[in-house]
């Protein structure tokens, strides 16, 4: 099991709201009701004492970050990017706003210049990386199964597969979700959150981890603007008040317009 | 559902130091979750018993350290309380701001439960 993200098959079935009920008491994250063992030691709303064989308390002071383990992952994925020259990215988003559609232009239009690799996160399917392997790109997918993020660990594992070269630049799509992945560092140097004109232009408000946590914002679908109600300046707006500084590009995968710029910032920003 | 994640974190986070305390199981844990730390406590509360089942956490006694939100603004240098990360600075209106406080997850302190060392 992956316990970062709890995907895995041994853990699969006890996401299952269903087996909650007969087993536990949810109230008020006081949940010491019930009793242990044979009885030796049970709780009274919420005091343990023992019978017969007294325990001894020790109350540790333990400070720890609850994801200490996903942010050792994730140094040791910088460090290895690091010692590689690799540039890597983490791009975000919800489903269907057009992330795959997105590297899949970028990677065509610029694979003579730039080493490209190529990380997929799914739940399911090998569809995404079928796509990559379209455009004669290297690259991984990852199945989270259940999970609905990627985390530190599984990068680490995929970039043993994958023999990333020296400086190349390492494309992570992330698992379609705009919640979960902003909480998982994966190592990466730039995170790229895509929107796309067919959704509301208040999601940035909605999910404001995401955006608060990202450095690259690129509205996408730009050439379906005439047909919907998406109004660009307010989406930056928006994004801006929750990372004044996050950088915005506006183009269109499937033209092609505007994807000259991103191209410019990433030849300039590659190490 | 990312706060079965953050669970199943605490609970290795639990085993290891059980493990390497030679305790029984925990009887207590505190966290400190921050207001802007992304976790939702009426999530975590609905995910927290599936994620302790059959382990050192699964009698114990959840006490929750919660820490609001504090920012500090950079143009103006301005304090102020922050419930969520697009608030401005209260003073100047600036959304430049440092979050200072309730970006926290952490584990704050195990209780352990030993057996008693038996004398000879």
């Amino acid at each position: 099991m992956c316990v970062t993200c709890g995907c895995g098959t041994d853990h699969i079935n006890i996401l299952k709201p269903t087996s909650i009920t007969s087993t536990t008491d949810i109230k008020g994250f006081s949940l010491a009701e019930k009793d242990i063992g044979n009885s030796q030691t049970h709780a009274h709303s919420g005091n343990f004492h023992s019978h017969g064989n007294e325990l001894t308390k020790d109350v540790v002071e333990l400070e720890r970050d609850i994801l200490h383990q996903n942010d050792i992952a994730a140094s040791r994925n910088r460090g290895f990017f690091e010692a590689k020259n690799i540039t890597a990215f983490n791009l975000v988003s919800s489903p269907g706003s057009g992330k795959t559609s997105f590297l899949e232009r970028c990677l065509t239009d610029l694979k003579n210049e730039i080493d490209f690799y190529v990380i997929e996160g799914d739940q399911q399917t090998l569809n995404d990386a079928e796509r990559i392997e379209a455009v004669q790109i290297p690259v991984i997918q990852i199945n989270t199964g259940k999970g609905c993020h990627l985390d530190g660990d599984m990068i680490h594992r995929a970039l043993k597969q994958l023999e990333v070269k020296n400086d190349a630049v390492l494309m992570i799509e992330n698992v379609g979700n705009l919640v979960c992945p902003a909480m998982f560092d994966l190592g990466e140097d730039k995170r790229i959150v895509i929107i796309s004109t067919t959704e509301g232009e208040d999601k940035p408000l909605k999910y404001p981890d995401m955006f608060h946590g990202s450095q690259i914002c690129i509205i996408n679908k730009i050439d379906l603007l005439p047909y919907v109600n998406f109004n660009v300046e307010k989406a930056k707006e928006y994004a801006s008040r929750l990372n004044p500084n996050l950088i915005f590009f506006e183009v269109s995968a499937t033209t092609g317009e505007g994807m000259e710029a991103f191209y410019a910032w990433l030849k300039a920003n590659k190490k | 559902m990312h706060e079965m994640s953050i669970a199943l974190g605490i609970v290795r986070i639990a085993e290891e130091e059980v493990t390497k305390r030679n305790a029984e199981f925990v009887s207590e844990i505190e966290l400190e979750i921050g207001e802007l730390s992304g976790i939702e406590l009426d999530s975590l509360d609905f995910v927290w018993p599936v994620a302790v089942k059959e382990t050192v956490l699964s009698h114990a006694k959840l006490e929750i350290d919660f820490r609001p939100g504090k920012a500090k603004c950079i143009d103006c240098d301005t304090k102020f309380e922050i419930h969520r990360l697009s608030d401005e600075c209260p003073s100047c209106g600036s959304y430049f701001k440092d979050i200072i406080q309730g970006k926290e997850m952490r584990v704050k302190t195990l209780t352990l439960e030993h057996k008693p060392q038996k004398s000879n």
